[in-house]
């Protein structure tokens, strides 16, 4: 069922994929720019394993994770990944000397509250390390809580900060004082330490070593 | 009984005229932009507009050597911790100029996440409107704090 100007899904990927994960893990959706498909939450780790180390497929790059707040539709919010191929094994078939992309959307309904009293979903980290600080922005942007994320911290509001800025029924303006004072997150002992450190290592860099020429200026060839 | 005359130049002065003298002849603005403003300010201290001519183009890249900070461009609520602990790094005496809309009132991010006006984090002395203003307007904003700077007496 496609209509003039969609993009389809690529069959080939779609029959990889579905030969590994489980019956209804991948479908895929009408998107106009790139192929998109929907990933079953409960499946996205094996869906994304086999889209990373299959040796046809390798999406071996994770390019972007961003969330939609479809308030007050359900299932209210969907994950986007953005995945790319730079891999040999899967060229354009067009020769173009781009890379193949593809998007998965995961569906994170609110109805179904994990970790913290949130939405949830499983976090990628375990696939992809880039997906820590994305997931902390999308977390603490949309409120969706990544099982299994190391280091699930605000990372773009202030660290006591309330509520999820970009959902659809959070205020624009907050009427608040802007604080003008945070803690230290080093204390006095790891400063200093810091600060030898970094001395001594821009010392050892600046002293000439013995196994190399001491350099004489412009190369005259 | 006969007065020598003093030789070479003399000029007399009150000790307070001539500190209010060196202090606005020399305003050193902090290395500190925060947005589209911070451009401005560049050009402000680049050939063209040259802000030397009034004193003030020397941008120390340290809070310690610095007179003045110009708050140029919207302050976040995550920066402002950051830019009080600058303005707090500066020795006294010092100065604050809120340059363009933003810094002074929040201007069109009148959001969650900007501070609407930085005179609730650091004491503004001197308030350049625009957005951004031009450079010939933040030079005008130097020269009022100039004039409010000769007005400081050194005796409350």
């Amino acid at each position: 069922m496609e209509t003039p100007g969609q993009i389809p899904f690529d069959a080939q990927v779609l029959d990889l994929v579905r030969a590994v994960v489980p019956a209804g893990a991948i479908e895929p959706a009408p998107a106009v720019d790139m192929p998109t498909a929907y990933v079953a939450r409960e499946h996205m780790l094996v869906v994304c394993q086999t889209l990373r180390d299959h040796s046809a497929l390798q999406f071996a790059f994770l390019v972007e994770i961003t969330a939609a707040d479809y308030h007050p539709a359900a299932p209210r919010f969907e994950l986007v990944y953005h995945l790319a191929c730079l891999g040999e094994a899967f060229a354009q078939p067009t020769g173009a000397a781009v890379p193949r992309r593809l998007r998965l959307k995961v569906r994170v309904p609110d109805n179904d509250l994990g970790e913290q009293d949130l939405p949830w979903a499983h976090s990628l980290t375990p696939l992809w390390p880039a997906a820590n600080w994305l997931e902390r922005e999308v977390f603490d942007l949309f409120g969706v809580a990544f099982t299994g994320h190391p280091d699930l911290r605000r990372i773009l509001t202030p660290d006591d900060w309330t509520g999820h800025p970009l959902r659809k029924d959070y205020p624009v303006q907050v009427r608040k004082d802007a604080a003008s004072w945070s803690p230290m997150e080093l204390t006095v002992e790891e400063f200093t330490a810091n600060v030898r450190a970094a001395r001594a290592a821009s010392a050892a860099a600046a002293r000439p070593r013995a196994d190399q020429p001491v350099p004489t200026g412009i190369d005259k060839d | 009984m006969t007065v020598e005359e003093p030789q070479g130049s003399i000029l007399t002065t009150s000790v307070e005229k001539m500190v209010q003298w060196a202090r606005r002849s020399a305003i050193w603005p902090v290395t500190f932009g925060l947005a589209c403003c911070a451009i401005e300010m560049m050009a402000m201290a680049a050939g063209r507009y040259d802000v030397a001519r009034f004193g003030a183009e020397v941008f120390r890249g340290s809070p310690r050597q610095s007179d003045l900070m110009i708050v140029a461009g919207r302050l976040s609520r995550k920066m402002a911790p950051v830019l009080r602990r600058i303005y707090d790094q500066m020795p006294e005496p010092k100065w604050v100029i809120s340059m363009g809309a933003c810094a002074s009132c929040g201007g069109v991010f009148d959001n969650y996440a900007i501070v609407q006006g930085v005179d609730q984090i650091v004491p503004v002395d001197v308030f350049v409107p625009g957005c951004p203003p031009r450079p010939e307007a933040l030079i005008y904003g130097i020269v009022q704090l100039q004039r409010k700077i000769d007005q400081q007496r050194m005796s409350a």
